[in-house]
């Protein structure tokens, strides 16, 4: 049996593994085998990736009914590991040219990756908070990483203050719904739950507010509104490729996990939490496309954008059907390689030696880097929503689920956002294009970057024609969710 | 080829995008010069093969013809359709033939960025020739939106003074009223489950749905016409655009919204389309009147020409939603002969401007002694536009009225009346421009055309003649489609209570 599930959890096991021995021998190697100990975290991913992809696992619950292997979570698993994997690749360089290369950064990502691997695998409220936990505390290291600089030490200490509010809202939520229906297990949950639908009886106060509190915990991990406040903040003052990374792997985890909670046990109270998530997924629209319009430093921007986009892609949640699940998946899996290519040109922006961040040093990009310039223009096009670009697809697939589910004017007041965002992003463009080069940025921008930049437009350019495994492959992982 | 023609034609100018962006040179100037003949002989061939659906295209039906169907996005129940019938032909000729016109014209007059610049309106024409192919209505959604990607840079890039303002301004209006479109496509296809516009012709929706939709598409189409009052992006689009970039707007970009009203807004849905009527004609009538007196006070050339373009669509939409076989066809008319005419007299303003960098009219005056050929050209196009018969203006114009009279008389007399205004704007325009003492020094050192500028010239004036004398051409292939169309919607409208809105207080 205890082999059965140990197979099960391969995936998650070797990351754990690799992370030790990765962690014993930058300790012991020390910190100029930084370089090294990176390129081997990329590995490691990479075969976490395989492992789940050419894997023939197992699916069904393991450890007792802790953990889950399906459809779903090996979807999102590939997400994620895809978003850490480019995130790591683009760590190295900036580390080692700011003179903060440790073989720690790696290292703690890799240990996240771990993270958020247990939260879209968890079945059970213990689970899915260990995981969680693991992953946050990785983060909060990394984002205080540079401890010299009051910044990053500011974006530390906020991410960790706000983001242990919100691991107490979550337990004191999941203690709630523990108390009221005896059982923490997903399944029992479910049918528990279930039952005093089916037997018309309206579910006990206690337990819809500890769901509200669930939910307000994970709102704050995807910085939606109204617990996004420490997303600008962070993100500006985090080092660039942390925020990259920030900005996507541990969202993809968060929401698959708020997916799996809401529609698996939860799933038979739509009515109670359907009406939090319209009104998160509006306030996020709503803002993260307003507060952005006056950003004039481009990792500022990116929270409000990443703001902007939460709200989008739980529009589809919102939607609380199948489809919406399925357009959920689709917006994260392409949020996460728009977010990606456009970190990879922020991290590109150096001007003799150093990096700059200021939108307006994206001036006459086009003249000076064009390869780059045209790259972040199909990125913010795409991110605006404008076809023929996946940012457009992933948009279609959300609000088609909530027009479907009837929520009209969700996805009217939203798509309306949409264009008040496609005026910030249009801005970028402008700046590179219409405007007269201040000062160009150093060249090469490195091997990494090239090959970072390279998928991810090829992947935005090209979704339009070769989008089928994703969208097949999102088809059976929202199927898997709802089947049980 | 002909079971591909239409893939061709839309995506033959997107191949030669991708060759111009692989030229590498030692200069700039040699880059420069290969784009440019490298998007000439694209798009001249993307023309000589578009020519075939002229000759192929079967008369006297209303079926969709080179129909093409794979399947693409099976789980949203998308598929890659396309198909023409004779409404939309026309527009994909129309297309292709100013694409290279364009091309030609910006020979000399775009010196920087010539490689963009190409790219740019290669993938324009993709975009513009899409749209009016597609059959299915995410397709078409998808070509009708990506359109504002190139234009946004068009303007942008190469625009005059205030081109970030007229750029934005034009992106933002058109995708305000995109998205809504977007919205209503999502019901439409959560209603019907297929996205596919043969299909959703035939569909019924209900009638209160439909005035919803029909607002959405609106909000859409207005703003692309564009209609009053959400016509004001399109002076400042055109002023600050290069002359190409206004050849294309006025010619083909300001089709696509009336197209929209023809393809959607009357076959999916009629009892909508009733109701709403007298909202179309007002707004219409307003536009013919009040932008025509506007125009009259216009010191700008170009936005002179800009606002009569706003004027001369509320005409095509007065004749689309008569929604009698002369409306209709007037209509699709109108856009045509506006479509070679506009575009012509941009680029007549293009030719003086490259020669004197300004458009205001008080900075010309007696061109016509300097440059007779100019001035003979210029003349045959602002009589065309004015719609004297033997041009392709007057028909249009004409068939219109006829059509507005018998849908509605006091309609029809209003919008009349734009007529007299057209040739007072325009006589005005020519004859300070190019009559007058020739006084000015620099107006005195003009050159007449060059060979190149004739090149450009020579097909438009050929098509406005054969427009205005023998319209049957044109005609013949359209008709089978718009009196199809017209027999489903009044089919329609008979099946249901459909009537006009405020018909109590008009008695109609």
């Amino acid at each position: 049996m205890i082999t059965t599930d140990l197979s099960m959890a391969l995936p998650e096991i070797f990351l754990a593994c690799s992370a030790t021995v990765l962690l014993m021998y930058g300790a012991y190697a020390g910190n100029k085998t930084a370089g090294f100990v990176s390129a081997l975290s990329v590995a490691v991913i990479a075969v976490a990736f395989g492992l789940i992809f050419f894997g023939d696992q197992k699916q069904g619950l393991a450890f007792g009914g802790l953990f889950v292997v399906d459809a779903y979570a090996n979807y999102m698993k590939l997400v994620a590991l895809t978003a850490s994997g480019f995130g790591i690749l683009m760590t190295q360089r900036f580390v080692e040219r700011e003179g903060m290369a440790r073989f720690e950064i790696p290292v703690l990502m890799v240990l996240a990756t771990l993270g958020m691997m247990m939260m879209i695998s968890s079945n059970d409220l213990m689970s899915l908070y260990v995981g969680l936990e693991l992953q946050s505390l990785a983060l909060y290291v990394i984002a205080a990483i540079r401890r010299e600089n009051l910044r990053s030490s500011e974006a530390g200490l906020k991410y960790f203050v706000l983001g242990a509010l919100s691991s107490g809202m979550l337990l004191y939520g999941c203690s709630m719904i523990y108390g009221f229906t005896g059982t923490t297990d997903f399944d029992t949950l479910g049918t528990v739950i279930s039952g005093l639908v089916a037997g018309d009886q309206s579910p006990q106060v206690g337990l819809v507010v500890g769901l509200v509190f669930v939910c307000a915990a994970i709102a704050f991990k995807i910085s939606a509104v109204p617990f996004h406040m420490w997303t600008p903040d962070v993100y500006e003052g985090a080092p660039t490729p942390v925020t990259a990374f920030f900005a996507s792997a541990p969202k993809v985890a968060a929401i698959a996990l708020f997916a799996r909670l809401l529609s698996d046990p939860f799933g038979s109270l739509v009515a109670e939490w359907q009406q939090i998530i319209v009104f998160v997924a509006l306030a996020s629209m709503i803002l993260g496309s307003l507060a952005a319009i006056k950003q004039t430093n481009i990792k500022r921007l990116m929270a409000y954008s990443s703001i902007g986009n939460i709200g989008y892609a739980l529009v589809g949640l919102a939607a609380g059907t199948q489809a919406g699940v399925e357009g959920l998946v689709i917006y994260m899996t392409i949020y996460i390689f728009m977010n990606m290519g456009t970190f990879a040109c922020i991290l590109s922006m150096r001007q003799k030696g150093n990096m700059v961040e200021g939108i307006d040093d994206l001036k006459g990009l086009s003249k000076t880097s064009p390869a780059m310039a045209l790259a972040l223009t199909i990125f913010m096009f795409s991110m605006a929503g404008i076809p023929p670009l996946a940012g457009f697809f992933a948009k279609y697939v959300v609000f088609a689920a909530a027009v479907d589910a009837g929520l009209t004017t969700l996805a009217v007041i939203g798509i309306l956002t949409s264009v008040i965002g496609a005026f910030y992003y249009l801005r970028i463009i402008k700046v590179m294009y219409f405007d007269e080069p201040s000062g160009s940025f150093d060249k090469p921008i490195g091997a990494e970057m090239t090959l970072v930049l390279t998928v991810t437009t090829a992947f935005v350019v090209f979704f339009i024609l070769f989008s089928s495994p994703i969208m097949d492959g999102a088809a059976v992982a929202a199927s898997a969710l709802f089947a049980g | 080829m002909q079971d591909h023609i239409l893939s061709i034609v839309t995506f033959a100018p997107l191949l030669g995008a991708l060759i111009i962006l692989l030229i590498r040179g030692d200069s700039e100037e040699a880059v420069a010069k290969n784009s440019r003949w490298v998007a000439l002989w694209v798009s001249g061939v993307t023309f000589a093969v578009s020519l075939l659906l002229w000759t192929n295209f079967e008369r006297g039906t209303a079926e969709f013809q080179f129909v093409e169907e794979v399947e693409w996005m099976p789980s949203l129940g998308l598929s890659y359709r396309m198909g023409v019938d004779g409404i939309s032909v026309l527009f994909v000729l129309l297309s292709t033939l100013l694409t290279p016109i364009c091309i030609i014209s910006s020979w000399a007059a775009v010196n920087k960025r010539v490689k963009e610049y190409m790219v740019s309106f290669l993938i324009l024409e993709t975009m513009m020739v899409g749209m009016f192919c597609a059959l299915d209505i995410v397709v078409f959604y998808i070509f009708f939106e990506g359109v504002l990607i190139p234009m946004f840079l068009i303007i942008g890039v190469w625009g005059g003074a205030r081109r970030v303002y007229a750029a934005f301004k034009l992106f933002l209006y058109t995708l305000a009223g995109s998205v809504l479109m977007l919205v209503a496509i999502l019901a439409m296809y959560s209603f019907a489950g297929t996205t596919d516009i043969t299909t959703l012709m035939t569909t019924t929706f209900p009638s209160e749905m439909q005035k919803w939709l029909w607002i959405a598409f609106f909000a859409s189409f207005a703003v692309k016409v564009p209609m009053w009052p959400v016509h004001t992006w399109l002076p400042d689009a055109h002023v600050e655009a290069p002359t190409a970039g206004s050849v294309i707007l006025a010619g083909v970009l300001l089709k696509m919204g009336a197209y929209g009203f023809l393809r959607f807004s009357l076959p999916m849905m009629p009892e909508a389309s009733v109701y709403f009527t007298p909202l179309v004609y007002t707004l219409s009538i307003i536009a013919v009147i009040y932008t025509s007196l506007v125009a009259l006070a216009q010191e700008d050339m170009k936005k002179l020409i800009a606002y009569s373009s706003v004027a001369h669509m509320g005409y095509v939409t007065i004749g689309i939603f008569a929604a009698n076989q002369q409306g209709i066809e007037g209509a699709i008319y109108q856009m045509l002969s506006h479509g070679v005419v506009s575009a012509a007299l941009f680029l007549c303003v293009g030719v003086v401007y490259d020669r004197m960098h300004t458009r205001m009219i008080a900075a010309y005056g007696g061109v016509v002694d300097k440059m007779p050929v100019y001035a003979l050209m210029f003349m045959v196009f602002m009589l065309a536009s004015v719609g004297l018969p033997g041009t392709g203006g007057f028909v249009g114009e004409f068939l219109v009225l006829v059509g507005a009279f018998k849908a509605n008389t006091w309609v029809a007399a209003l919008a009349a009346t734009g007529m007299v205004l057209g040739a007072a704007y325009m006589l005005y325009l020519y004859r300070k421009v190019i009559f007058g003492k020739l006084e000015k020094d620099d107006v005195k050192a003009l050159l007449d055309l060059n060979w190149r500028e004739k090149a450009v010239f020579a097909p438009l004036i050929i098509l406005t003649l054969w427009m205005g004398i023998y319209p049957p051409s044109f005609l013949d292939i359209m008709s089978a489609s718009v009196s199809n169309l017209i027999t489903n919607y009044e089919t329609a409208i008979a099946a249901s209570n459909a009537a006009p809105m405020f018909a109590q207080v008009f008695g109609q």
